[in-house]
């Protein structure tokens, strides 16, 4: 095989291959996931011991209460974007910006169903880039809940945390002067006592599924403590150790 | 006592306003130019960010937030470091043969390092918060804030250094000098540090750029001092001395010295992103055969490296037309360096790899014309500050530095 790494028509190509190549690699993340787990930890959630002591020397626990997340089930996902107008309408986002998003990927040559959404949103992550990156504390991870909110009046509009995310998931908003950020609807509903996010609520097809990962009676915990889907996470690589899972089934 | 103190300095300041009115037609029309450009890019920054708002006014959005603002600011810091760490090697680290260099390279140092927060103030959303919450919040873990910090250190040590080398003492100006290397050399890996220890995005992650950073500002640092050097000596209308003649061709030295060892750092940075996955590959296929090609072979590579390297080469580190325009051509092909270096990184979309339609094209990045006139604010300061310092200082022309090495005041030297 001749080496050619500027095959352009290779290294341009999309959808084509990674959605078979992606089916085999969340399948083996979800495996890796769950076999994890198996043995007594949940790859993405970690206490603050893992980052000083070796991987398994640690008594595992989750490390906030409640440790929100949300478990997406992309294979329930209709595209009907009502979470992104439910997210719009319910934190003021402007036209310019957007705090989730439903992407949709096309694969013209797959059998039966042809066209697939993926949600994505701030990933809540709890080793998160923005966090560390961010030259005066404007973002911060919440201690007790976890969730990486922003403190906008310390915003100085640097944007280096859009540039740390991997994930997208912030933009600039003018009428804040701030970055601005999913907050998982911390401060339009569940500081007024609401249980769920504005896009789960406006969801139809039992899309997003928001929770306590730290309560074994939550379903979010029950949908991740199970050994028979496979569950992945998106750009596991960068170690950020995102809190929104990805399931089908 | 304090009477006197003032008169003289008045009357010095007097005798520099005499000097610069009396610059002649071509010294006061460039003055006058850079003062428009300066004024002209403070004015549209000011409007950028104050009235019309950033979105409308500058050419970045939320996928390529950092772009040829963060550039400018990388090319002057990079260049007041290197002017730093190259007059050190006279003043601070004791080779006789850097010393006639010292005080104008200081001089640039300070000025390129204020252009650099001039652009970088015209480009943060929020500068009077930074000023406030830089001390009151500060984040030990950011990059930016270790580099923010170091940065404001090495400016103070600079000032100090160049008042201590105005004043002939050159002990304490060797010591405070050094004081200025440790921060500076700090203070830009930590720029490159800003870029390298984003694990999200593949083409800067690693520890390349710092080491790229800090070997780069020795090349700019270089060019610098030749091509400013060069005007000096034509502003002042006299001939160069030896010792400044033996000093610029020892730069000249090492301006070759750098070119190859930068043009070394870029053939394994490519040769490295043609593994390590589908980001790398596709940034690389852009920057060399793809819409960047031009900007990557003939600004960067032939601009920056080649022509540079061979016209100094052919210069002997005699030809002083020869040296100015390769330093010429290596300043003008590092600005572009720094906006590819950038830009370049952001391209690929960070969903690319879902195969998504909505991140299906590359991402492209153009400067708004705002955005270019704060640019070229920075540069209308640098510029400006430059032909004023030559005239405020005499051009340097009461050289001592002779008789500070005969007094031994260049005490480490063997």
């Amino acid at each position: 095989m001749i080496f050619n790494p500027f095959d352009t028509e290779k290294i341009l190509e999309k959808s084509e291959t990674i959605s078979g190549f992606d089916r085999r690699e969340f399948l083996k993340i979800g495996l890796t996931i769950t076999g994890v787990f198996a043995g007594g930890s949940i790859a993405s959630v970690v206490s603050a011991a893992e980052r000083i002591f070796p991987r398994g020397s640690y008594f595992e626990q989750y490390p906030y209460k409640p440790h929100y997340s949300m478990v997406i089930r992309v294979d329930q996902c209709i595209g009907c974007r009502r979470c992104e107008k439910g997210c719009v309408t319910t934190n003021a986002v402007p036209d310019y910006g957007w705090r989730t998003k439903v992407l949709e990927r096309e694969v013209p040559e797959a059998i039966g169903q042809k066209r697939e959404f993926i949600p994505v949103l701030c990933n809540q992550c709890n080793n998160p880039p923005c966090v560390r990156a961010c030259p005066v504390r404007a973002t911060y991870k919440d201690k007790t809940h976890g969730i990486v909110m922003m403190d906008n009046k310390k915003c100085i509009g640097c944007k280096i945390c859009m540039v740390a995310c991997p994930y997208n998931a912030r933009y600039f908003n003018e009428e804040k002067h701030a970055i601005d950020k999913c907050d998982f609807c911390f401060e339009s509903r569940l500081s007024r006592g609401e249980k769920n996010t504005a896009c789960s609520v406006y969801c139809p097809a039992d899309v997003r599924v928001f929770g306590d990962l730290s309560n074994p009676q939550d379903r979010v915990y029950q949908l991740i403590h199970q050994l028979q889907k496979p569950v992945w996470v998106l750009k596991k690589e960068t170690d950020a150790r995102p809190n929104i899972f990805y399931m089908k089934g | 006592m304090g009477c006197t103190e003032k008169s003289t300095l008045l009357e010095s300041l007097k005798d520099a306003g005499c000097r610069v009115i009396s610059g002649g037609p071509v010294y006061l029309f460039f003055l006058c130019a850079f003062g428009v450009l300066f004024f002209t890019g403070v004015a549209s920054g000011v409007y950028s960010l104050f009235i019309a708002g950033s979105r409308h006014a500058y050419g970045t959005y939320r996928e390529i937030p950092l772009a040829l603002l963060i550039a400018t600011y990388i090319f002057f810091v990079v260049a007041s470091t290197g002017l730093c760490l190259v007059s050190s090697i006279g003043h601070v680290f004791g080779n006789r043969d850097f010393l006639p260099i010292a005080r104008r390279s200081v001089l640039l140092a300070l000025i390129t390092i204020i252009s650099g927060f001039l652009v970088i103030g015209l480009e943060i959303e929020n500068p009077f918060r930074m000023m406030f919450y830089f001390f009151a919040s500060p984040n030990f873990s950011s990059n930016i804030w270790w580099m923010g910090a170091l940065y404001m250190l090495y400016m103070i040590f600079m000032a100090v250094e160049f008042v201590l080398l105005m004043r002939e003492s050159h002990r304490i100006a060797a010591f405070f000098g050094f004081l200025s290397v440790l921060s500076g050399v700090s203070a830009h890996s930590n720029l490159g540090g800003i870029f390298a220890m984003l694990s999200g995005r593949d083409v800067w992650y690693g520890p390349f750029l710092p080491v790229y950073f800090i070997l780069s500002a020795m090349m700019t640092g270089s060019a610098f001092i030749i091509l400013f050097s060069i005007v000096a000596q034509k502003l002042r209308g006299q001939g160069m001395n030896e010792d400044e003649q033996k000093s610029l061709a020892l730069v000249s030295k090492l301006a070759m010295l750098m070119i190859a060892a930068v043009a070394f750092l870029t053939i394994w940075k490519m040769i490295t992103m043609t593994t390590g996955g589908e980001t790398r590959l596709i940034t690389l296929h852009e920057t060399i055969s793809g819409s960047h090609a031009f900007s990557f072979w003939v600004l960067e590579i032939a601009c920056g490296l080649v022509i540079p390297f061979f016209l100094l080469l052919g210069s002997g580190g005699r030809k002083r037309g020869l040296m100015g325009v390769a330093a010429g051509f290596m300043i003008f092909s590092i600005f572009f360096m720094r906006l590819d270096l950038v830009v370049m990184a952001q391209i690929v979309p960070l969903y690319w790899d879902l195969g998504v339609k909505e991140f299906s094209q590359l991402h492209t990045y153009s400067p708004t014309w705002k955005e270019i006139l704060v640019a070229l604010g920075g540069i209308g300061f640098c510029g400006m500050a430059f032909l004023l310092g030559e005239k405020v200082f005499n051009g340097f022309s009461e050289i001592r530095y002779a008789s500070a090495v005969e007094n031994g005041k260049a005490e480490s030297e063997p």
